[in-house]
């Protein structure tokens, strides 16, 4: 499907962003939390570029399920860092093993579905921090309402990851010209979510 | 008066003005990337001297290879090449602008005219009159002709050659290959029909890719090492390194996939890449 212009608009605002959060946004946290968003925002901007170069062409890389692994694990660790102390070592574990599970069920050919089961489990458990953890931050008074936007940026990212996912693994929730026409949309409303939610954070 | 404009039109595309915007915008990023304060009626001076410099080179190269691109799908219908502008006229147009740009950058200051002096005589003498038709090799020439603008901005914020300005220059030294192998290779049958070797038509494509990723790393390597050097805050230099990161594994991904959507996807990240860079250190000097 060919890329239109209002979908590079969208996917260049979202490495603008993405780069403005590297640059500035994260420039006053702890060394961890930094890498962390790096990471991520790092892996969403140059994701971002590519797509804008190669087109949609680029999303049928057997990769793209791997990388995309990588922005909720980090956004998950650097939050948990930031706001739980008592799970920061389990979850800087979790964090690799996770990658390096999905890593080797895309990559080591198999019949059974643990590809999928552990897809589910990682995507899940990162997903469901990005999700939860600002919200309840903010609802205790700990945080900023608004940071509780980068809850929604996690339920978004949950929704792009779960499209993406089972296009890839051939059972699509949604017809894969409709993923293709919200997917930059849906990006650049992910990566607004966050910028704003992590400034007030 | 629409003559006058009609033959102003011609004149355009001599100057390829998208190259010779990015090359200025090196220039520009050099002298940035000095911190020194910023001297509007210097930077405007330096501006205007590169660009007639860099665009009078451009122009004597359609001079002289306006036979080649005659013969070239992609450029045959370049002004010299089609014959609406007569080889005498543009040698004329492409002699004064060269002149009045190395001469103005010359009674700026005597080195950096000395350096944007270079990058004209590599490029025109030695790449294009001398190398071109004879070598693949020549592109060494036009790489170290290009990496001149760089080299000349930030020479005249501090007035001498220092490591970062042969790092930086270094840096676009090691893109040029990104571009001209990847365009050798898209535009193969146009190359050979006007007889100019290339790296994929004398050493195969295999090579040439090879070449482009290598070229590649190198350029990341210097770009990722003036950062450093040049003391940008870690915000940028995060930036840097995200981008860094992206180039390696899409040169890497060149090795492994061998194809020419992947090779094109590379230079095309390069070139954003080298300009986003160059955004990146000029935006520190603010």
């Amino acid at each position: 499907m060919k890329m239109s212009v209002l979908d590079r608009i969208f996917l260049l605002l979202t490495g603008l962003l993405a780069a403005y959060e590297i640059v500035v946004g994260i420039d006053k946290m702890g060394n961890l939390p930094i890498i962390a968003y790096t990471i991520a925002f790092g892996v969403l901007l140059v994701a971002g570029l590519l797509l804008i170069i190669l087109g949609f062409d680029a999303l049928d890389s057997p990769l793209v399920v791997i990388v995309s692994t990588i922005i909720p694990l980090s956004i998950a660790t650097g939050l948990v860092w930031q706001h739980i102390d008592s799970l920061r070592v389990p979850y800087v574990l979790f964090a690799p093993i996770g990658f390096a599970a999905v890593t080797l069920t895309r990559l080591i050919p198999m019949q059974n579905k643990l590809p999928v089961i552990t897809l589910a489990i990682v995507h899940g458990i990162a997903g469901m921090t990005i999700f939860l953890l600002p919200i309840i931050t903010s609802i205790q008074g700990k945080t900023d309402s608004l940071f509780s936007l980068v809850g929604v940026g996690g339920a978004l990212i949950g929704i792009g990851g779960l499209l993406l996912s089972f296009l890839k693994t051939g059972r699509p929730i949604l017809s894969q010209e409709n993923i293709l026409k919200v997917l930059p949309g849906l990006l650049l409303l992910m990566t607004i979510c966050f910028v704003t939610g992590f400034k007030y954070g | 008066m629409n003559k006058i404009l009609h033959r102003i039109r011609l004149y355009i595309p001599l100057i390829k003005t998208l190259q010779t915007g990015l090359l200025l915008a090196t220039g520009i990023a050099g002298y940035f990337s000095s911190h020194i304060p910023v001297h509007i009626p210097t930077l405007i001076a330096m501006s205007l001297s590169l660009f007639l410099a860099i665009g009078g080179s451009t122009v004597m190269n359609m001079w002289y290879d306006h036979d080649i691109d005659a013969k070239m799908q992609r450029t045959h219908k370049r002004p010299a090449a089609s014959g609406e502008l007569t080889r005498q006229e543009v040698f004329t147009v492409g002699m004064i602008i060269s002149i009045l740009g190395m001469g103005w950058a010359i009674l700026i200051a005597p080195l950096y005219g000395l350096i944007v002096f270079a990058g004209w005589f590599f490029d025109v003498v030695i790449y294009t009159l001398w190398l071109k038709r004879i070598t693949c090799w020549s592109i060494i020439w036009g790489g170290i002709s290009g990496a001149m603008p760089i080299l000349a901005g930030r020479v005249l914020a501090i007035g001498q050659i220092d490591l970062i300005g042969i790092l930086l220059a270094l840096a676009i030294l090691f893109w040029i290959p990104t571009h001209t192998l990847t365009f050798s290779i898209k535009y193969r049958e146009d190359y050979t029909a006007a007889g100019v070797p290339t790296f994929p038509s004398t050493y195969g494509d295999t090579f040439a890719r090879g070449t482009i990723a290598i070229s590649s790393i190198l350029a990341a390597i210097s770009i990722g090492w003036a950062s450093v050097l040049i003391g940008l805050s870690a915000g940028y230099l995060r930036l840097v390194a995200v981008l860094t990161v992206g180039l390696l594994l899409l040169a890497f991904a060149t090795f492994r996939v061998k194809s020419e959507q992947a090779n094109f996807g590379l230079f095309r990240y390069a070139s954003f890449y080298m300009l986003s860079a160059m955004i990146i250190l000029a935006m520190q000097a603010f």
